[in-house]
């Protein structure tokens, strides 16, 4: 009950933070009802025993990725901002195609089957803690997925330095 | 009182209600003397400074000006609230709520002494950056919500060097959590005894330069203050705010101060621990309380280093703030982390 109980105030509290994000006139408040709702996504986190990926979400994404677009957000022309419109023309298309997704998501989850467990069942890594498992699996498991992953980030950090260096002059 | 307990919610949960009611008090007893600390930090501050500069410093309240904190905290809380008139008032209002309850929740996850700690969660040192990195908010959104330039300037300045400062301060750490094998800062207090000198921060050099520096940046202290430079910007962030907001900034800095000051005592320089043949035959009240005072003299000695460390130096310039944290302290901190897997690969035999 009680689990259930908390799952639903995280989708509810998290679905209508998002509303929230979207539909503010002043995007300093958009951001900041981000900001709760990234906190509330990391409660969701823990809520599910993941507390490495909780703390990552909270430093990464609140802690970095935010505070950039914030500092985008603080530089924009404020007056200008609030008198432009919230949604472009097109937004009932994406409207409707948004409620048939939610259709179709809901009317296929009852035929969703739970796939057998296997060897990282929450008991084990409840007692092993979940930061050395998560660590033991991404590094020996999937370390090479997680090897092009960083090639991949590696390349568009070259990227961004060769976009933003200034040209000298030869 | 378990029976009216029982009797009261019954009993399966009368187990659950007296842990609750165990942490409300431990939660107290922390908020309580943890703000005592901040009080006599500033007391502190101003005598230490006020000695380096041949001066006397306050003595007029009570002996020896030992209540100068209580007269400036009565003075804050009667001040008059003044708020900008275009200002943002939601986020004006919320600005210093933030930057005040992430240092405030810093302190849950601080083992004090042997056994004490709020919340004795598996990823303490996680939980702290986090926290910081929340810090960040109360700045930025301070500056931007008063509507004034000074502050505005103060708050950009601000954020760039704290999110600048916080990847050197996690990687500082990464070398400590390495050695311990762990998050939770009481075990990584109790890996320290596995180590001959009983310290991290002698294998750790590096990483505790790294630290020591970054958390002078990460808490907007001299000689990294830019962003309440008094000089060019009044007061920096928080110029707008008065009266009891402008002294919940000042008291989430100095807890950030104490905060800062607890980590470098716990995760390098041996926390409460002490060697094992001290605590051997004293009982256990006792070896826990000397343990205590062991935790503290380390803090205290590092909050008196924030101090000298203002009156002897002077204020960065901004462009070399940057060039120190993302050209000296991150490679420092990288090497660090390298250093350290390679040494431990190798005392286990592995290379």
């Amino acid at each position: 009950m009680l689990p259930k109980l908390f799952f639903g105030y995280f989708a509810v509290a998290i679905t209508a933070l998002s509303l929230l994000v979207v539909t503010r006139r002043n995007p300093v408040h958009s951001v900041m009802w981000m900001l709760l709702m990234f906190f509330n996504l990391a409660s969701m986190y823990l809520f599910l025993n993941a507390e490495f990926i909780a703390a990552i979400q909270v430093i990464v994404y609140a802690g970095a990725i935010l505070v950039l677009f914030l500092f985008v957000v603080l530089l924009l022309n404020l007056r200008e901002e609030l008198q432009t419109n919230r949604f472009i023309r097109a937004w009932p298309a994406g409207l409707v195609i948004a409620l048939a997704l939610l259709a179709s998501i809901f009317f296929s989850i009852s035929s969703f089957v739970p796939g057998i467990s296997g060897r990282y069942t929450n008991d084990y890594v409840q007692k092993e803690t979940f930061t050395k498992v998560l660590g033991q699996v991404l590094y020996t498991e999937y370390l090479f997925p997680f090897e092009i992953a960083s090639v991949i980030l590696l390349i568009s950090i070259i990227g961004a330095i060769v976009l933003a260096k200034k040209r000298t002059r030869s | 009182m378990n029976d009216i307990l029982k009797a009261i919610v019954g009993p399966e949960l009368a187990g659950d209600v007296v842990n609750i009611i165990i942490i409300l008090l431990k939660t107290a007893a922390v908020i309580a003397v943890g703000l005592l600390h901040v009080a006599f930090a500033t007391y502190f501050e101003r005598k230490v400074m006020a000695h380096m500069q041949v001066r006397l410093g306050p003595r007029e309240v009570g002996p020896l000006g030992l209540f100068q904190p209580f007269a400036d905290g009565i003075k804050l809380f009667f001040k008059e609230d003044i708020i900008p008139q275009n200002a943002d008032k939601p986020l004006f209002y919320l600005a210093p709520v933030i930057f005040f309850a992430s240092a405030l929740t810093s302190l849950s996850v601080l083992p004090f002494f042997d056994g004490f700690v709020v919340g004795n969660i598996n990823i303490g040192l996680l939980f702290l950056f986090a926290m910081s990195s929340l810090g960040a908010y109360g700045i930025v959104l301070s500056g931007w919500s008063s509507n004034s330039k000074y502050a505005f300037l103060g708050g950009l300045r601000s954020a760039s060097q704290v999110i600048s400062y916080e990847i050197s301060m996690g990687l500082s750490l990464v070398g400590v959590m390495m050695m311990a094998g762990s998050f939770n800062l009481s075990d990584i207090v109790r890996a320290q005894n596995h180590y001959p000198l009983g310290i991290f921060a002698v294998p750790q050099f590096l990483g505790f330069f790294v630290f020591v520096v970054a958390a002078f940046a990460e808490t907007n202290r001299l000689p990294f203050d830019l962003p309440e430079a008094e000089s060019e910007l009044v007061a920096g962030y928080f110029t707008e705010y008065s009266g009891f907001r402008f002294a919940m900034f000042f008291l989430g800095e100095y807890t950030g101060m104490l905060v800062m000051s607890s980590i470098a005592a716990l995760c390098f320089l041996g926390g409460w621990a002490l060697p094992a043949f001290v605590t051997a035959n004293l009982p256990g009240f006792l070896a826990k309380a000397l343990g205590l005072f062991c935790f503290l003299i380390k803090v205290y000695a590092f909050m008196f280093l924030y101090y000298w460390v203002r009156s002897t130096l002077p204020r960065y310039r901004y462009d070399q703030l940057m060039a120190i944290g993302w050209k000296l302290l991150i490679p420092l901190a990288l090497g660090n982390i390298v250093i350290t897997g390679l040494a431990k690969m190798w005392f286990k035999g592995l290379l």
